[in-house]
């Protein structure tokens, strides 16, 4: 049955399903789940997968590239420079210390000093996959550890691409014939320094590509507002960034993060965070499951004495090593011990690392594979250790409240208020706002608009605001306001609705062009609505009264009267416009509303009830007689 | 010749009978500036530069409102807050108004005799003015009785036209006046008035 493509896909979907939610269900996040079910349909349990699990493993490596280029969609070059001390401090302290360790270890236990320097170097990678994955879950990512973890990580994925180039030097000195340091892809051959060359060259492609290339490229898509073709774009993107990497023979995974940076400031950031973010989640989880059915138990079977106390060890001195940078970096006890023990295993990338040591033949494949078990291994474990912390270790030990005030510094990308629609009436509140100090999100899905927007220095996003996973990734769940100013009626409801919906904490204000727009807001539970023409009317109507010899003082308390009246009774007329059944037609129905604004003006007279500083009728006079 | 400024204010003029006429008479007056403030400021949002321009500018300055519940109109006490600013008036560096002489014209439906301490108002024109005249003393500017216009509501034709008339000398009077010293002597500028019209009949 799992021979064919359908088959295989009913049996990784099947596991998956059946495994996250009973792993979910018991305290122990998805990833456990996924390794878990990997484990249950790999050679050795059920059986359902084999060889294949290593085929598997390449395609489901594309979760990672893709969760890198989401990693790099979301880092603002700003947001990158706050963080700088603790990517560069923390990231060298912990690579440094950890392959220095690990390294040495491997020496005592017999490597030759360059096997030892290049295992070191792949098992002083963490999991980006599993730490921010269970982060995200259990809704740390913003907390010091969360900010801490993300830093090393991505020092150590940026570390990649120097240690992928360095490592045909220790090769190229270890191997003795040269013939058989076979490095992947097109430049098998070449001599070292025209590989490094091209190693640039690929960057600087992909650099100069996304600036040049995918920016307009993807501005003609959205343009067709065809929503499959953004989605086709932003695969085609990850997927050609990823086959260069790879000619190249860099990591896919780093181009991708490289093309998310360099896309993080462009207006698409969010759409395309939307576009690809289905396709990670699916896709890592596959990832998971491959590394689950990856794991040799035959091999640990055979020593299980030398792969757990290896993979003990190893998790051991990551840990300590972590722990004491994260105590140099004054990270109170909770936070380090959730920072410490989950980046304690040893990450993907020691996977690609391993494999091309061993192409290189700089270590024996018997040793490859030991630390290739132990690496799936210690995978699995963090999971458990971190619920072993969480349910054991901080009740005990922690200081939980403490660290919760402090999250304020970490990120603060969110704004309070979100600006849907950034016609006239939405950039002018949009400045309004910006010149009182308060940064909008703001959204908009015409990107000419957004691109001239964007030169004057306004933070727009292109997208369609009415996708829940658009303002998701707009930061509805932590804003206060949503402010709906688009015209099109239809997609003001959709949005009204998905809002009150799924953020019942934000309060929903919109403008109305006209005051059947108004009514149909009330209705769809807009909290407040402003038509766009009721203040500048009014204003108007005060000049004209001035200009005909009005006191202007007198005219502005009447605008001001009329004003409130006028609220008042489009409130009283909203319920009942369906009064006359749902087929009547617009047009009617304004006449309507209008007959029934007008005859209420007619009967009640706003300005007679200003009574103030009236002088026929003294209070006075009448007890003055005396 | 003193220039001087009116900063007039009420809320309802269209409707003050006694406002529009003592108004009318100063049509002409040379050295006369007459400052609407609810109509330069319906929405209360005072252009202070602009207004302390004004001040420079001139040499006297007026205050001229209804008395509603025993105080100036609200634009007026916004209008204090606003331009009488600290470092301006007053305070540290605040001496752009050292000096400068500043009196009340106030309309009021009470009489004169309803203002003192027997009377229906318990309080005399001036105790009901003290907030204002710290204010100005603040600022150390030089404080000058009021001249009223009052029990409004029982005024005839012929004796707001007296009264208009007594305004428009007033202002002439102030405009020619080198020595402002002596008014100080009098409870309300309109004695003052009253004894320059008798010395000139003969």
């Amino acid at each position: 049955m799992s021979d064919t493509l359908l088959g295989q896909a009913i049996v990784y979907l099947a596991a998956a399903l059946i495994c996250v939610p009973i792993a979910k269900r018991l305290g122990m996040g998805s990833v456990l789940g996924y390794l878990l079910a990997g484990i249950l349909i790999g050679p050795f349990a059920l059986g359902f997968v084999g060889r294949e699990g290593e085929d598997i493993m390449h395609f489901a490596e594309f979760g990672v590239v893709m969760m890198l280029f989401l990693i790099g969609l979301e880092l603002e070059p700003a947001h990158f420079w706050r963080m700088r001390s603790q990517i560069l401090g923390l990231g060298t302290l912990q690579l440094a210390l950890t392959t220095l360790l690990l390294g040495g270890g491997l020496l005592l236990l017999g490597l030759g000093w360059r096997g030892a320097l290049a295992c070191g170097l792949a098992l002083a990678m963490s999991s980006t996959a599993i730490v921010l994955q269970s982060l995200k879950e259990k809704g740390l990512g913003g907390s010091q550890a969360g900010t801490s973890s993300f830093a090393v990580l991505l020092f150590q994925d940026v570390a990649v691409i120097p240690i992928l180039a360095l490592l045909p030097f220790l090769a190229l000195q270890a191997a003795t014939g040269g013939a058989h340091g076979e490095a992947p892809g097109l430049l098998a051959g070449l001599p070292v320094w025209l590989r490094a060359g091209s190693v640039l060259f690929a960057l600087l492609a992909v650099i100069v590509a996304g600036r040049y290339i995918v920016v307009p490229l993807l501005r003609i898509v959205t343009k067709t507002s065809v929503r499959e073709l953004s989605v086709a774009a932003a695969l085609l993107i990850i997927v050609a960034i990823a086959y260069l990497m790879m000619l190249v023979g860099l990591s896919p995974a780093l181009g991708a993060f490289l093309a998310g940076v360099l896309l993080a400031n462009s207006e698409f950031r969010h759409e395309l965070e939307s576009d690809v973010e289905p396709f990670k989640g699916l896709l890592l989880g596959l990832f998971f499951i491959a590394v689950g059915a990856s794991i040799n138990f035959k091999l640990i079977a055979d020593s299980p004495g030398t792969v757990f106390s290896l993979m003990l060890a190893i998790v051991v001195v990551k840990a300590a090593v972590l722990a004491a940078a994260g105590k140099l970096f004054r990270l109170s006890f909770d936070q380090n011990s959730i920072f410490a023990l989950g980046l304690s295993q040893v990450g993907e990338f020691a996977f690609v690392l391993l494999a091309f040591i061993h192409r290189l033949e700089i270590v024996g494949g018997d040793w490859i594979g030991i630390l290739m078990a132990v690496t799936a291994l210690s995978m699995a474990l963090t999971p458990l250790l971190m619920l072993l912390n969480e349910r054991l270790v901080l009740p005990r030990f922690g200081t939980r409240q403490q660290s919760e005030e402090r999250e304020a510094d970490a990120i603060d990308t969110e704004h309070p208020v979100i600006i849907a629609g950034f016609g006239s009436f939405g950039s002018t509140l949009g400045r309004f706002l910006r010149a009182n100090g308060v940064e909008a999100t703001i959204l908009d899905n015409d990107s000419d608009q957004v691109d001239l927007l964007r030169r004057m220095g306004f933070q727009v996003f292109y997208g369609d605001a009415t996708r829940l996973d658009i303002l998701r990734s707009a930061g509805a769940e932590k804003a206060r306001i949503l402010f709906i100013a688009i015209d099109n009626p239809a997609t003001v409801d959709s949005l009204v609705t998905t809002a009150k919906k799924h953020f019942p904490q934000l309060k929903v204000m919109a403008c109305a062009g006209s005051t059947l727009a108004a009514h149909d807001l009330i209705e769809v539970g807009v909290d407040a609505v402003y038509r766009d023409f009721l203040d500048s009317s009014l204003r108007a109507g005060v000049e004209v009264l001035a200009d005909l010899g009005h006191r202007r003082y007198t005219a502005t308390r009447a605008a001001q009267h009329f004003m409130k009246y006028d609220e008042a009774a489009m409130r009283q007329l909203a319920p009942h416009r369906h009064d006359q059944g749902v087929y009547i037609s617009n047009a009617r129905e304004l006449i309507r509303t209008q007959e029934q604004l007008l005859a209420k003006d007619r009967a009640s007279r706003h300005n007679q009830h200003d009574h103030a500083w009236d002088t026929d009728s003294p209070v006075t006079a009448a007890t003055e007689k005396l | 010749m003193n220039k001087i400024l009116i900063l007039f204010a009420h809320p309802r003029y269209e409707k003050s009978r006694v406002n529009r006429a003592l108004r009318r008479g100063l049509a002409g007056l040379e050295n006369v500036t007459v400052h609407d403030l609810y109509e330069e400021y319906p929405d209360f949002n005072i252009d202070v530069p602009r207004e302390q321009k004004l001040l420079r500018e001139h040499d006297i300055i007026v205050w001229h409102y209804p008395l509603y519940l025993y105080g100036p109109p609200a634009l007026i006490k916004q209008w204090m807050d606003l331009v009488l600013e600290h470092g301006w008036a007053h305070g540290e560096g605040g001496n752009q108004l050292v000096g400068k002489p500043i009196f009340n014209i106030i309309t009021s439906g009470g009489t004169r005799a309803s203002f003192a301490p027997d009377g229906f108002n318990r309080f005399t024109l001036m105790e009901l003015l003290r907030p204002l005249e710290q204010a100005t003393h603040l600022c150390r500017m030089r404080w000058f009785p009021p001249f009223a216009v009052q029990g409004t509501y029982r005024l005839s034709d012929a004796q707001l036209a007296d009264y208009a008339e007594r305004y428009r000398r007033l202002l002439s009077a102030l405009a020619e006046a080198a020595d402002l010293e002596p008014l100080g002597k009098f409870e309300l500028l309109n004695d003052w008035i009253a004894d320059l019209i008798r010395k000139e009949q003969p």
